[in-house]
């Protein structure tokens, strides 16, 4: 194992996230300030309750998730995308790292930066409003996990991508409504029965649900089945990246 | 001197169907300068690309140092550097940061010391803290000639080092090639400019069509090929060759004024004594004599345009 190329790829793409640190984090904490002011004061006046906590706080972790997620994958997408794009990509394909390195490298920094702007969320969010997390370890956890199988993802996009507009279709027609339909704003027992049944097919769900867990112990599927999905989603996108290793796939001609 | 890089019978096909190398087969010494010379199109990149890992070879097998460069990729690539042909750089980031990754990347540990050396000997030290995007494009070739410095390879990859680069850039860069050959590093250059082979080079090689002509001493190169030229200046113009010169199949030049006679300075014998001796015979009463040796220019499109296949 290259250590070395690791920690130069990742201290790497860690610089270019400092180097625009105030976007970086003002966007995010801007956004969500704004979600408090629409669904938590205007809308959240007339809804008292969601399973027995107040709709702010309800909203919490789904707000967390959903920046969490797309932070991830477009961090990652980009950053394998970018050298794409301008040409430095030959210096990782002569270097004499494995392809395991540059995935490690590239998508651990994208996983941090994701879990940066959600725990700066996170702060952001209990100005606004109070909430218990009854589990803070499993919180972690979950998160941590999201933002790495998300990561993950990213970089299969940013290395299938052959353009700009490929690069943004897959967030934006397939995880974007994904996350808003996964339950972020809402709890999955508030929907008609038959949408409670196809909406079990969104993995999303599972993972807003399981982090939902960790705040208020209450959540819309069994915590195992949401350990099983995040779980299940990690290793077919590792399956992907092994794939693309074996066969070199859009890297090198 | 022994060889540090083996090249042999490499192929490559592009995935459309195009076969850009068709087997070629090189040994590179230890501490040379080699210069690939040949036209666009002739495979030049995709052979520096195949070799350093950016395309795969279809078939044929490369070993740098000894170790394959599929087998034993770690070892093969740590010695190679390699500056491509078009300038890539991210344009927000500062020049000693992008040569520091460089570095970490071929998984050295940091060497503050050794990236100051690097980018002194570029004159890039002043601009250590600027970002890449305000750079001349004369500067940014040499950032990544730093990047490719970074991990002190022991073999350079120098691909157009000089394209669309001034004179005097372009003597600052010869200099840093000898330079880099005095510590012993062994360098591979491809140039469109004759003149740069030429001036130095140790050894040439041509590639047309995938396909690898020759690889020589430059200077036995220019022996070998060289023909060589004596102009013959006369006192008086004159209208026609004298009947008496016929047989040396001389030129008339400048108007009358000189005759140039065209020899192999390898033959046997090239006819200069003879040549003389029927000049004092016809009487033509001689001005001044000048020689001419063809250029390496002159073997080059000689051999692309077909004469030595
Ligand atoms: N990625 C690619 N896919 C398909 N064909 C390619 C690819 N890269 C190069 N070629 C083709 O292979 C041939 C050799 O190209 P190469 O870049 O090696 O030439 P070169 O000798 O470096 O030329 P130049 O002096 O213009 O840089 C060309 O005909 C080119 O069109
Ligand atoms: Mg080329």
């Amino acid at each position: 194992m290259n250590l070395t190329a690791i920690a130069a790829i990742y201290r790497y793409e860690m610089s270019r996230f400092f180097r625009t640190l105030l976007q970086s984090f003002l966007s995010p904490v801007l956004s969500t300030s704004l979600y408090f002011v629409v669904f938590g004061a205007a809308i959240g006046s007339r809804i008292d309750q969601v399973e027995g906590v107040s709709y702010g706080a309800f909203i919490v972790p789904g707000l967390v998730m959903l920046s969490v997620i797309t932070q991830s994958l477009t961090n990652a997408a980009f950053g394998i995308y970018f050298p794409k794009f301008i040409g430095t990509v030959f210096e990782l394909l002569s270097a004499p790292v494995s392809f395991l390195e540059i995935v490690i490298g590239y998508v651990g920094a994208a996983a941090t930066k994701a879990l940066f702007i959600g725990a700066m969320i996170f702060v952001t969010a209990s100005l606004f409003v109070d909430f218990p997390v009854k589990h803070p370890l499993a919180m972690v956890a979950f998160l941590m996990l999201t933002c790495l199988s998300f990561a993950l993802l990213g970089f299969i996009i940013g290395i299938w991508a052959g353009n700009f507009e490929q690069l943004q279709l897959v967030p934006l027609l397939i995880v974007t409504p994904l996350v808003f339909l996964g339950g972020s704003f809402y709890s999955i027992t508030m929907l008609p029965p038959i949408w409670q049944k196809i909406t079990l097919f969104n993995p999303v769900v599972y993972l807003i649900s399981g982090f939902r867990w960790s705040f208020f112990g209450t959540a819309d599927v069994p915590v195992g089945l949401s350990l099983l999905a995040i779980g299940a989603f990690t290793g077919i996108c590792l399956t992907a990246i092994w794939w693309i290793f074996r066969t070199g796939w859009r890297l090198r001609s | 001197m022994p060889a540090i890089l083996t090249i042999e019978d490499l192929r490559k096909t592009y995935a459309g169907g195009f076969e850009a190398l068709k087997g070629v087969t090189l040994d590179i010494r230890q501490g040379e300068i080699l210069a690939l010379l040949g036209p666009n199109g002739a495979g030049k990149t995709t052979l520096i690309s195949t070799v350093c890992g950016i395309t795969t070879a279809s078939s044929g097998s490369v070993s740098v140092a000894g170790h394959d460069i599929v087998t034993g990729y770690r070892a093969a690539r740590s010695l190679i550097g390699l500056v491509p042909q078009d300038i890539a750089l991210e344009p927000f980031e500062r020049v000693a940061n992008t040569v520091r990754f460089s570095r970490g990347l071929f998984g050295r540990p940091r060497n503050d010391a050794h990236i100051e050396d690097v980018l002194r000997k570029l004159s890039l030290w002043d601009k250590r803290n600027a970002p890449t995007k305000e750079l001349s494009g004369g500067m940014k070739r040499r950032v990544l000639i730093a990047k490719a410095l970074a991990h002190e390879p022991r073999i350079l990859f120098l691909d157009e080092p000089t394209a669309g680069v001034d004179v005097e850039l372009r003597k600052d860069m010869w200099n840093i090639v000898r330079e880099l050959q005095a510590d012993g590093v062994t360098i591979i250059l491809t140039t469109h400019y004759i003149e740069e082979a030429e001036a130095i080079a140790d050894r040439v090689g041509i590639i047309d069509g995938g396909q690898l002509l020759l690889v020589e001493e430059k200077d036995r190169l220019m022996r070998r090929m060289g023909r060589k030229q004596i102009e013959l200046q006369l006192s008086e113009p004159i209208g026609e060759v004298p009947a008496g010169l016929a047989r040396h199949k001389l030129e008339l030049a400048r108007d009358g004024c000189a005759l140039v006679y065209t020899y192999d300075s390898q033959a046997e014998r090239t006819g200069i004594t003879t040549l003389l001796n029927d000049m004092a015979a016809s009487g033509l009463v001689l001005r001044d004599v000048r020689t001419r040796q063809s250029s390496l220019e002159e073997i080059f499109v000689g051999l692309v345009s077909g004469d030595a296949r």
